[in-house]
């Protein structure tokens, strides 16, 4: 399995040496050889002029459902309100099944959850509503039976959820299964209109390198998707759709662990997943008590307030503050970064803001190329000057 | 306390840089390291096995020079270490590889608890944990930040979410993944260093395993990547000059004209 080289064809010219991201091609006693770590992106093979390569094709050991029909969506929701996240998938699912002239589900699990009609203003054909007290606190081993009884009997083609620390914990066990693929923490989607498939794009290594992934030969085709990815589309309160209430079936599912208790995180003012607007802190802040000024500059601007890695393994802040390939994914209207350098896995988390101003000594700071606005200096001047005029 | 640690090997990709003329990483002098994430899973399991006895099995599916990262583990107080390693299982994707690691766990037979990195650095989807708990059909909590307590058959665990923190009980065998909150890894003491010499790594094929080569690797594999592309980044960064006071003005003139603020 993998890619094999018709060494008759093989010119030596080493074009696909240099064209492999992964490196793991090479050179060795007049032939090209292919080391471990092959993924079979076929990077190699676009680049050889003389067709010497060739991908081993898996074969389908299970036959497609070609009867799958509908792209759905995993409705997340905390104590009855719906993430956004959710509208977010919404808005891209309605696109996806145009796309493929199909319907779009909206799947909610939940207790007495807020809003439920929203899901279909916003898009939704259909929303099967599963509402149970058991349902209540979004324990993962009901939500993994809920979705996975339906997603059986009505077999759709795609279900996708959010990437959120729910999302990412509970639907891979969905996927597992299924036996079917699962593509994480996508920032991309489209349909491959030919083969009726769904192109799945996902950053990795840091977001160094972005993958077109596909699921050909299992359904549905699952993804979890980068909250702030897409962007939620304004209701049309005319849209009509039907609500479609599902008992939730307990019998056979056990809740294998329990919640026992809840902190909230107090430091957060303003929730960052959900705020316009934001400034972060980086390791230029020097100390945790500079985020005092920070915090200042937010309360101007009704701001939430975010950090870098660096803040908070130093400690200045805590986790819950910080953006990132490990932290959260954010797309506010304006996001002001200061002292922060921009390493890739911070950029990851906040460089599809539509605003990004960049506050730092260094030029070179990786955080001025994705930024619209940059201002090359000292934060500790040009900070409270902005408290000043925005103040006065 | 018997308790399975699973570690994967990844470039050390701090460094990573791309060759802006064949748009490749350049992966001269990097070299392979433990994912950070999961050095996180080994300290804690040590710990466990430090304070309540037991064993601590170390297992990772890679290539043969994949035992470097297990005689790392052995370092800093793994007692046992598997490499799972074979043709067939390259181009693995997290299905294929949770079902290489379960179908091992089940032949090494009783544990405990398993322990996971949160995610990796490099194909970092972080569903190899939750995939695996499927497959032994297990509990399974993410994100774990502290282990509050652990006894015979219970595990009450402090996790983290969007929101804060949550915490969670549950019964054992169980797995969970981890976050770096959780402790601060211990570097490898002299002796550590003198015992991981001599390490035997146990090494497992299909054979040992007894799977079919049509489930794991790129055979046992549903998603297919297809393309490989690396992001461009173009700055357009409009800087603003002069003084404090002038830049300030400036921006704050430009952000109200777009009527960000
Ligand atoms: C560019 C690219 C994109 C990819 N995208 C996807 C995708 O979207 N979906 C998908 O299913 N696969 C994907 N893969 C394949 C995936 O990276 C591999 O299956 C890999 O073996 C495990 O996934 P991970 O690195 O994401 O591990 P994670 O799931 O992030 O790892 C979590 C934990 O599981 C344990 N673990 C992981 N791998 C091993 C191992 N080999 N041995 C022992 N323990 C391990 C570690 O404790 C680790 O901390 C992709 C691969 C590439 C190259």
């Amino acid at each position: 399995m993998g890619i094999k080289i018709d060494q008759k064809k093989c010119t030596m010219c080493g074009n696909c040496v240099a064209a492999c991201p992964f490196g793991v091609l090479d050179v060795a006693d007049d032939k090209i050889i292919v080391k471990d770590g092959c993924v079979v992106c076929g990077a190699c093979k676009d680049a050889c002029a003389y067709e010497a390569i060739i991908l081993e094709e898996v074969q389908p050991a299970a036959k497609v459902d070609a009867n799958a029909r509908g792209v759905w969506v995993f409705v997340e929701q905390r104590k009855g309100a719906i993430k956004n996240v959710a509208y977010e998938l919404i808005a891209r699912g309605r696109e996806l099944a145009d796309t493929l002239k199909t319907e779009l589900c909206a799947v909610c699990l939940g207790h007495n959850v807020n809003e439920v009609e929203s899901l279909i203003t916003h898009g939704a054909d259909k929303v099967y509503l599963v509402d149970s007290p058991d349902l209540a606190d979004n324990q993962e081993d009901y939500l993994t039976h809920g979705l996975l009884n339906l997603i059986k009997e009505r077999k759709p083609e795609i279900v996708l959820a959010g990437a959120t620390a729910l999302g990412r914990s509970f639907f891979p066990r969905v996927a597992a299964i299924l036996n079917t693929g699962l593509t994480a923490d996508c920032t991309g989607l489209d349909i491959d209109t030919k083969k009726r498939l769904l192109l799945q794009t996902r950053p990795t290594f840091g977001g160094n390198i972005m993958a077109t992934i596909l699921c050909p030969n299992k359904r549905p085709q699952m993804s979890t998707v980068r909250p702030r990815v897409f962007k939620k589309s304004d209701p049309n309160p005319s849209r009509k759709g039907d609500i479609i209430k599902v008992d939730f079936k307990k019998a056979g599912v056990t809740a294998r662990t329990k919640l026992l208790n809840f902190m909230e995180d107090i430091t957060e003012k303003v929730k960052i997943e959900d705020a316009d607007i934001i400034i972060s802190g980086g390791r230029g802040l020097g100390k945790a008590d500079n985020f005092k000024l920070l915090q200042e500059l937010a309360d101007c601007l009704g701001a939430a307030l975010g950090s870098s890695r660096a803040a908070v393994d130093e400690g200045w802040i805590p986790y819950s503050h910080q953006v990132g390939q490990t932290g959260k994914t954010v797309c506010p209207k304006l996001y002001i970064a200061c002292g922060i350098s921009g390493a890739i896995q911070h950029l990851a988390g906040m460089q599809t803001s539509d605003c990004i101003v960049a506050i730092n000594d260094n030029p070179d700071a990786p955080i001025f190329q994705v930024a619209h606005y940059g201002i090359v200096g000292d934060l500790f001047q040009v900070v409270p000057e902005m408290i000043k005029k925005l103040k006065g | 306390m018997n308790i399975v640690v699973c570690i994967k090997q990844v470039p050390g990709t701090t460094e990573v840089k791309i060759d802006p003329e064949t748009n490749t990483l350049i992966r001269q002098g990097i070299e392979n390291i433990i994912n950070p994430f999961d050095t996180y899973a080994i300290e804690e399991a040590v710990r466990l096995k430090e304070k309540h006895g037991g064993k601590v099995t170390v297992l990772t599916m890679g290539p043969p020079q994949a035992d470097a990262a297990l005689k790392e583990a052995v370092s800093v107080g793994a007692d046992e270490v598997i490499l799972l390693s074979d043709r067939a299982f390259a181009g693995a994707d997290t299905w294929a590889t949770a079902n290489t690691l379960a179908k091992a766990i089940q032949k090494i037979g009783a544990f405990d608890l398993i322990i996971t990195g949160r995610q990796t650095i490099d194909g970092d989807t972080g569903q190899v944990g939750p995939e695996m708990s499927e497959m032994l059909n297990i509990p399974f909590i993410a994100y774990v930040s502290q282990i509050e307590e652990i006894k015979e058959g219970y595990l009450r665990v402090s996790r983290m979410i969007e929101e804060g923190h949550e915490v969670l009980e549950t019964t054992l065998p169980a797995i969970i993944t981890v976050a770096k909150e959780i402790n601060i890894p211990r570097l490898p003491s002299l002796r550590g260093m003198m015992k991981s010499k001599s390490a035997a790594v146990t090494t497992w094929s299909i054979k040992e395993l007894g799977v079919n080569d049509k489930e794991v690797g790129l055979a046992g594999s549903s998603t297919q990547v297809v393309k490989i592309f690396f992001p461009q980044r173009v700055s357009q960064a409009e800087v603003l000059t002069g003084e404090p006071a002038e830049q300030v003005e400036k921006l704050i003139g430009k952000l109200k004209e777009a009527k960000l603020i």
